[in-house]
């Protein structure tokens, strides 16, 4: 059931809106930090890899 | 028989390298879905608590990052233990693919804590056992993740940072039983313990909803952080021109 009279009551979390909205920010934000920063890593690891497999094919060539 | 070859499948690159790859998005899709309901669950559906009222609500993202950052260690410590024992390079790459998801999640449980704190405590800090172990464990996960940066040469780095990570598993049931051990002002475990946990369920269920989700996000960043991992390490192998020269 929903807990909250209204939307402005549901933002003002019975006078801690201070304390909690930060706390879920923070952990949201971590949240999708983690995901564009490991999902970033793995397209450089790829990029760079397929640098190297095309400089190696360009120096076996004869 | 099965178990050696099961051993050696999972030491693998192209197959650990394959399988994160189609696990991942199944992982992604459950964390998100896990972490929206329950988000929606805690903030939306669930009763004020009736001493702590709506600050409790901090507990729905608390737990399960202090949760996350406990979990995320031992598997590192588990995982750099094979890979000293067994020299198995896959299990040093989980380990060094886990440090950074886990350290950002010790500083959201300590940073969340702080913000808890505040209102109930009276205090954004106290050296007190379990914050203070906590606070140990984001200092185990930046020193592994120093120790790695130090060294240039790869498998040093993976020794190295390996010990440290064995050595400091030590820290993880410090952190869970200092409240009983200790004189604490933080809370008892209120689900994770052996009889009924003393919570009722529109509180609950949201709750261990956003600790699978944060399970299911935990194995996503890991094959996604493992993928990268493989690749950096697998310099010329074949199956590594075959796998992604196929797919680009």
């Amino acid at each position: 059931m929903n807990q909250w009279a209204s939307f402005e009551q549901f933002l003002a979390m019975g006078g801690y809106a201070a304390y909690v909205w930060p706390s879920i920010g923070l952990a949201v934000g971590t949240l999708l930090a983690n995901v564009v920063m490991a999902r970033r890593r793995h397209a450089q690891a790829l990029q760079q890899a397929l640098r190297r497999l095309a400089v190696n094919a360009a120096g076996n060539a004869p | 028989m099965a178990t050696w070859t099961w051993f050696h499948r999972f030491g693998s690159p192209p197959f650990v390298y394959r399988i994160a790859g189609r696990c991942a998005p199944w992982f992604g899709a459950g964390a998100v879905l896990c972490i929206a309901y329950g988000l929606f669950g805690g903030l939306v559906l669930a009763p004020p608590d009736y001493q702590q009222k709506d600050a409790f609500r901090i507990v729905y993202v608390h737990a399960p990052a202090a949760w996350l950052s406990l979990s995320c260690y031992t598997t590192m410590a588990v995982a750099a233990f094979v890979g000293l024992v067994w020299r198995i390079k896959v299990a040093h790459a989980v380990a060094s693919a886990l440090a950074p998801v886990g350290a950002s999640f010790a500083f959201v449980c300590l940073a969340t804590g702080s913000l808890w704190g505040r209102p109930m405590w009276g205090t954004w800090w106290e050296w007190d056992a379990r914050l203070t172990s906590q606070l140990i464990l984001l200092f185990l996960y930046l020193g592994y993740m120093a120790l790695r940066s130090a060294h240039d040469d790869l498998q040093r780095a993976d020794r190295a940072s390996a010990v440290l990570a064995v050595v400091g598993v030590v820290n993880v049931p410090i952190i869970h039983y200092s409240v009983y051990w200790w004189n604490s002002l933080h809370q008892g475990a209120t689900v994770m313990k052996a009889d009924k946990p003393s919570m009722p369920a529109e509180m609950l269920v949201p709750l261990l909803v956003m600790f699978l989700g944060f399970t299911l996000f935990q194995l996503w960043v890991l094959c996604t952080r493992l993928r990268a991992e493989i690749l950096e390490r697998e310099r010329n192998a074949r199956w590594l021109r075959e796998e992604i020269q196929e797919g680009a």
